[in-house]
């Protein structure tokens, strides 16, 4: 008697339930070298941009208890570039790719989807309008839910893939910006990207990260993704992909019971490449010992216990 | 779907041996064989130092040696901070989780080129392996050469430099047949006094003929290493050190300056991927 573990986000149709954290896997080849990527539910790529970027400058990572912070500052090669250098590997799989995009305009996030659209070989777009790291765009969308909602409008009619929107905890509600965007045609919700945060030297009296700055993820933020998840859940029936800290299947199940339909890892796997496959194969053998036979029974179950 | 000759592995490992040679430094060997049969010098590993989240990231430590026959990796690290305190813990018998090898590795010298390879501090470490493969090398091709000027060349220079001296003897102990050291120390306890560098300088103004130079060290070393090998149009290659995280080119952490493509600025390449190993002259320090 087999399990059902397949999902589906807004239209893409996912094997099974577990993703990557976009920036954390990049385009997938460098942790195709250690583990078979055909495992995975699906994956979300490094965000792009429409044209190249050079990134903030270095120091780029501190660690932090349980965590660290990043101020990577959207590094990638342009979407131009993607679609010719890094696409073409990820057709080989049998794995819906996800495409997570970044923008200075309005505009730059329509232009991108649309060049996505045409592109071949990509299963969903990825909004990301809420990434600490850039001075422009990014956060500026994502913490007003009236300007995540526009953004989101004209991906919208840019595209006929499925939308997810990738949610930020920096704002004073979640669940304002993610009504908002789910009125705005949204397909699926992702959340939680890194938390803003920063350290110090105390030896050079400098902060550590060279963009001073930077955004917190790891084991440490997973309270408040779990919460976030949790909240955003009750308010609006848009499946979600639940990430923040999540390390073995017991991490990821908490973001399933709170009502996350996929759960993506992301710093985890620098620590442990193997991650997401042992949270997949954690998740098989808590819903075999439990006479779980489909995943979406567990899905938002906390809410109903 | 795993290409062989790509693979990286991942697997905790059994510790043969961690002992302290020198007074806060380790040398850590591993049984290891899937990395050391592949390994090249120059790669690294990335070892979990903790097996809670806290410390969280690995830490890169370059591959010190190799006994493919026995399949023996060796670590050569000194005590930093806290995640290689906690390496110092682990015992004989016990595993660690590494990650490797990861990274380029230098490019093999071309027969008959003469070859200074320079460390600085623990930035020797890699230079063993380096060392051993070239004279191993140099050991295979001699079988068939007899005339002196041959035998001449089957030599390598090695200089190692260090604040002070306590740490040079026993690295100077490791080394194979052929190779002549040359040590310095900035205080002057051992060798020539003043930087390894100064010392490379002062050779080559003796008319000593240098074909490629491999260095690894601190940043400023590799510096002047760079200039010096530039100026007298010296070919080779340098180590870099940059914090990472994923250590397998995904997270973009590592980022490090390299000269563009007109030279009159730079672009970002990542250390653990397109590194640590970059040629002489393509480094950007700025103007
Ligand atoms: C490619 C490469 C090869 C290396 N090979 C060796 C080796 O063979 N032997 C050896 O002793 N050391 C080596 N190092 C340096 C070694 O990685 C650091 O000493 C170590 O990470 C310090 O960790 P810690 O927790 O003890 O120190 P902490 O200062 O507590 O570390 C805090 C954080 O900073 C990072 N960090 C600190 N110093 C360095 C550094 N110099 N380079 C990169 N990251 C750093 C750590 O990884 C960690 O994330 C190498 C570094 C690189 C990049
Ligand atoms: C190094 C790094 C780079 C990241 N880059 C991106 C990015 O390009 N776009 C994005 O939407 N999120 C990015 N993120 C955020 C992650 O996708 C994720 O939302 C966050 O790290 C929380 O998950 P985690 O704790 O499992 O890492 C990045 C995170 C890290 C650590
Ligand atoms: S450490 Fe992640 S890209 Fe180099």
């Amino acid at each position: 008697m087999g399990i059902n573990l397949a999902v589906n986000i807004g239209g893409i149709k996912m094997k099974n339930p577990v993703t990557t954290a976009s920036g954390t896997f990049g385009f997938g080849s460098e942790y195709g070298r250690i583990i078979d990527l055909n495992r995975l539910g699906a994956i979300v790529v490094k965000g792009t941009t429409l044209l190249p970027r050079e990134g903030n400058p270095t120091p780029r990572i501190a660690e932090t208890p349980s965590g660290m912070l990043n101020a990577i500052g959207l590094q990638n090669p342009g979407v131009d570039s993607f679609i010719r250098e890094a696409l073409p590997f990820l057709r080989d799989y049998d794995l819906p790719v996800i495409v997570n995009i970044a923008g200075d305009t309005v505009e730059d996030y329509a232009k991108l989807a649309g060049i996505l659209d045409r592109a071949g070989g990509v299963a969903g777009i990825e909004v990301n309008i809420s990434c600490p790291n850039v001075k422009k765009g990014g956060l500026q969308f994502g913490s007003d839910p009236e300007s995540a909602a526009e953004v989101i409008r004209n991906v919208r009619q840019a595209t006929s893939l499925p939308v997810i929107v990738k949610l930020s905890p920096n704002v004073t509600s979640i669940v304002a910006v993610a009504e908002k965007v789910a009125g705005a045609g949204a397909d699926a919700l992702s959340m939680i990207n890194t938390l803003l945060g920063m350290a110090i030297d105390i030896k050079s009296r400098r902060p550590v990260l060279g963009n001073i700055m930077g955004g917190l993820s790891g084991p440490a933020v997973r309270p408040v993704a779990v919460r976030a998840v949790w909240q955003v859940y009750q308010a609006v029936k848009l499946p979600i992909i639940g990430m923040g800290g999540i390390t073995c299947a017991a991490d990821a199940l908490e973001f399933i019971m709170a009502g996350a339909t996929a759960v993506a890892v992301g710093t985890a796997n620098f620590v442990n490449p193997r991650a997401t496959v042992e949270v997949l194969e954690g998740i098989e053998r808590f819903m075999a010992e439990n006479g779980i036979k489909d995943i979406a029974e567990l899905v938002g179950i906390a809410h109903r216990c | 779907m795993i290409h062989p000759e790509k693979r990286i592995h991942c697997k905790k490992y059994r510790i043969v041996q961690n002992e302290e040679p020198v007074p806060g430094h380790r040398l850590m060997c591993l049984h290891a064989p899937e990395i050391a049969a592949g390994a090249k010098p120059g790669q690294f590993l990335h070892v979990r130092c903790a097996d809670s989240t806290d410390p969280l990231l690995r830490r890169p430590i370059s591959i010190h040696r190799v006994r493919r026959d026995e399949g023996l990796l060796f670590m050569f690290y000194r005590v930093a901070g806290r995640g290689t305190s906690l390496l110092t813990a682990k015992r004989e018998g016990e595993e660690i989780d590494v990650l490797g090898p990861l990274g380029n590795g230098f490019e093999l010298p071309s027969p008959g080129e003469r070859v200074a390879v320079v460390g600085g501090g623990i930035g020797a470490a890699p230079l063993f392996f380096l060392v051993d493969e070239i004279m191993a090398e140099i050991h295979k091709r001699g079988a068939d050469l007899t005339d002196e000027q041959d035998t001449a060349r089957q030599a390598l220079d090695f200089y190692l430099g260090a604040a002070t001296g306590s740490l040079l003897p026993s690295l100077n102990s490791f080394l194979v047949r052929g190779v002549r050291v040359h040590m310095a120390t900035d205080d002057g306890s051992v060798g020539y006094h003043g930087t390894v560098t100064g010392l490379l300088q002062q050779h080559l103004d003796e008319q000593t003929h240098i074909d490629r130079i491999y260095a690894c060290g601190p940043a400023p070393m590799l510096r002047a290493i760079d200039e010096l090998a530039i100026r007298r149009g010296i070919r080779g290659q340098l180590s870099l050190e940059e914090r990472m995280g994923c250590g397998v080119g995904a997270c973009l952490s590592c980022a490090c300056k390299i000269k563009n493509f007109s030279g009159d600025g730079f672009t970002y390449k990542h250390a653990c991927s397109d590194g640590p190993v970059f040629n002489i002259g393509e480094v950007w320090y700025g103007h």
